[in-house]
């Protein structure tokens, strides 16, 4: 009977993946945001210390596919940015940064009547990878020499007194690639800035060494750590909101992992009995 | 539509917005049809996604790149940001290579898009050489050779940070010898290739459990856009959305 | 001369980079700031090379009526719609170039990968199997990180599956990972050494004659 179950329709595994994901939105039952993980709270602690005025940068290193577990994110994070007065410097190495910083930020500064050029920015984005990262430690608006639409830096209310590394409180790099590793070698340990990171879970293992070694201030893990970000800031979002579907569906992935185990173990029993 | 530069207006009464949503939620149900099986919708879709995403990166190389570091500063000084006296002759330079990259499609000239690789790639090489060794030897290093009887300030030992301190030395150390293959890995070797292996297990176990949250993450930002942003526009609410509590 | 003069260029630009690192006088910065510009522009032309492929093999496709090549024609109008909103007019929010971004870019790249979701808890099922120690380590890990991860777990009495995970990540995959990186890292100060004395050349291919 257990082997019969390794051997259906793996659409059938679609739909039950696909019904796991629904349910939990359409019930009243929502997970917690969890036990919040050290990296987050030290993320959010580093904002707190930072006097108001400070220019951050949040830094828009990723594409749609990373949306789901980085949006949230972002939104927190600008929330959380933007509400303490800090200024908000928004840019990307990756090119489809500019448009998801403006859906980000843009609601979020609204919401909290920020006005653009005065209390954040979106410098845009710049070819070349490292080459921009490298640059900024010299001469920040010699490579954002306007914002994204057009504007001179220089006469950006947001940018007055700012030129490298030295005058930025925080560097938070949302990254759905190896970005953060980009400026953890050619921003942080070169020019001593502070940085933290926000990452989608794939990425996970690779950066918690360099949280080990102290490069990362702080890092946000895929949507469980956008979830304790927002519980943070006491403003519950999409990350929150995933929570229960994310329980369930790991839940059932485990179930499909012992019982896949179950019958191929079965299976094997019985192969070595009939020999 | 949008107006192709200004604020958003509407068509037959729906606003651009609903259109968008409904636009979206139409695309994403084509993408996931290939579930079921290929089909010529989710091709389309696809297709699609290959045509608008290149185009999106050339429209923003151009106008962001070509157009405000490289035309302006040359060709309209005085537009330049900053705004320059006379022309940045020097940008000439960089203007002919990134041409010459285009040389790749004559075949009798395709040797020429040698020159701008050849500048790119040693720019890239001289400057990772430091920056590597700095971030991913040197500290890295310094992070593992931590005391493995460490104490605290008043003068406590802490036995499981040591511990800790000590795995990680082993671990590395282990993992290092399975990754090297000029001692046959026999005997003392042999036995520390095999604790590699198991801490290369652990990792890549811990990796996968991370992929999974990360690929059940992705479906449910989709599921939350036809949720809470797509059946609203036909009349049907979701209790709890985002911004609750 | 075909292959000796971007060898000695890429000579010149790596020395250059390299030398400047240990070397900060006026000069040489200004100098380092002026490339840092080239490399910008010019890496933005490498970009556009891409569309170059993406066209020919498009536009091949459609001259030799291989089989789908209607779908090529797709693609052409998807890019040339987006391309002439988002040359002639501008990028900015609010445009018709955003709404496409919003409203079709986004869509079709977020779901495409998150089919990913299904195709992993179909592989969870088919192949993670306890086969051997190795697997089962690999498996334990998996399945505790996972549990880990969400906040059911805080559900699961005498065991803090949380601080577990964090510590299957903080300790024994940093080491695993790290040991990995020391690899990684070796090699890539290796090749990039290779690339500016000119022993490394693959990278130079395309150009027919020497």
């Amino acid at each position: 009977m257990w082997e019969k179950l390794l051997y259906f329709d793996r659409r059938i595994i679609f739909v039950l993946i696909a019904l796991v994901v629904i349910i939990p939105f359409l019930t009243e039952w929502r997970a917690s945001h969890g036990q919040i993980t050290p990296s987050t709270q030290n993320l959010y602690n580093e904002i707190e210390s930072l006097e108001p005025g400070t220019p951050v940068m949040l830094v828009f290193d990723y594409g749609p596919s990373g949306m789901p577990e980085l949006h949230p994110m972002a939104t927190a994070l600008a929330h959380h940015i933007l509400s303490r007065d800090l200024r908000l410097l928004g840019l990307a190495i990756v090119i489809t940064g500019p448009s998801l910083c403006y859906d980000a930020v843009a609601p979020v500064a609204e919401e909290l009547n920020k006005v653009e050029g005065v209390d954040w920015v979106n410098l845009g984005w710049v070819a070349g990878f490292v080459v921009p990262i490298t640059q900024m430690g010299e001469d920040i608006k010699r490579t954002y020499p306007t914002d994204f639409q057009g504007r001179p830096t220089d006469q950006l209310e947001v940018m007055a007194g700012i030129r490298d590394y030295q005058d930025i409180g925080l560097i938070i790099d949302l990254a759905a690639g190896n970005a953060p590793g980009a400026w953890i070698a050619y921003a942080h340990d070169p020019y001593k800035v502070k940085l933290a990171a926000g990452i989608t879970a794939v990425m996970a293992t690779d950066y918690y060494v360099y949280l080990q070694t102290g490069q990362l201030c702080g890092l946000l893990n895929g949507l469980k750590g956008a979830a304790e970000y927002e519980h943070l800031i006491g403003k519950k979002g999409f990350g929150f909101l995933g929570m229960s579907s994310q329980s369930v569906a790991h839940l059932v992935i485990i179930l499909f992992v012992i019982i896949g185990n179950i019958g191929y173990f079965t299976g094997r029993r019985r192969r070595q009995g009939s020999e | 539509m949008p107006g192709p530069t200004g604020p958003i207006t509407g068509i037959l009464g729906l606003s651009t917005e609903v259109i968008g949503i409904w636009l979206a939620a139409l695309l994403t149900l084509a993408i996931y049809s290939f579930l079921y099986g290929d089909n010529p919708v989710y091709k389309v879709a696809e297709h699609i996604f290959v045509g608008i995403s290149a185009a999106y990166g050339a429209a923003l190389t151009y106008h962001l790149v070509i157009i405000r570091r490289l035309f302006d500063p040359l060709f309209r000084p005085d537009l330049a940001q900053p705004p320059l006296d006379v022309p940045k002759l020097s940008l000439i330079i960089p203007g002919l290579l990134g041409l010459l990259i285009f040389s790749r499609f004559i075949p009798r000239y395709d040797w020429l898009s040698r020159w701008p690789i050849a500048f790119i790639m040693g720019l890239y090489a001289g400057l990772s050489i430091p920056r590597t060794i700095q971030t991913n030897i040197l500290k890295q290093m310094q992070a593992t050779i931590a005391p493995v009887l460490p104490v605290d300030a008043g003068g406590q030992y802490l036995f499981f940070s040591g511990f800790e301190n000590l795995l990680l030395i082993v671990g590395v150390v282990c993992t290092l010898a399975y990754f090297y293959f000029s001692l046959p890995h026999r005997g003392v070797m042999g036995g520390l290739s095999r604790v590699g292996i198991w801490f290369l297990m652990i990792g890549f176990g811990a990796g996968f459990g991370n992929t999974v949250m990360a690929r059940i993450s992705l479906l449910i930002g989709r599921i939350q856009f036809l949720l809470y942003e797509w059946l609203p526009t036909i009349g049907i609410h979701l209790g709890s959305g985002p911004g609750a509590g | 001369m075909r292959l000796q003069i971007p060898i000695a260029m890429g000579f010149l630009a790596g020395v250059f980079m390299f030398v400047q690192f240990f070397i900060p006088h006026q000069m040489i910065k200004a100098s380092f700031k002026d490339a840092l510009d080239w490399a910008i522009i010019i890496g933005a032309f490498a970009l556009v090379l891409g569309l170059g492929s993406l066209f020919r093999a498009h536009i091949d496709k459609i001259r030799n009526r291989r089989p789908d090549y209607g779908y090529s024609f797709v693609t052409l109008i998807s890019f040339a719609v987006m391309f002439f909103f988002g040359i002639l007019y501008k990028t900015d929010p609010g445009t018709v170039f955003d709404w496409l971004f919003i409203n079709v870019q986004v869509p079709l790249e977020a779901t495409m990968f998150s089919l990913l979701a299904f195709f992993i808890a179909s592989a969870a099922y088919r192949t993670f199997r306890a086969r051997s120690v190795e697997a089962t380590l690999l498996l334990l890990a998996a399945v505790i990180v996972m549990l880990g991860r969400v906040p059911i777990s805080d559900k699961i009495p005498y065991l803090n599956l949380h601080e577990i995970t964090e510590w299957i990540m903080m300790v024994p995959t940093v080491a695993a990972k790290r040991g990995i990186l020391f690899g990684v890292a070796l090699g890539a100060v290796a090749t990039a050494l290779r690339i500016i004395l000119g022993l490394e050349r693959s990278h130079l291919g395309g150009g027919g004659g020497q």
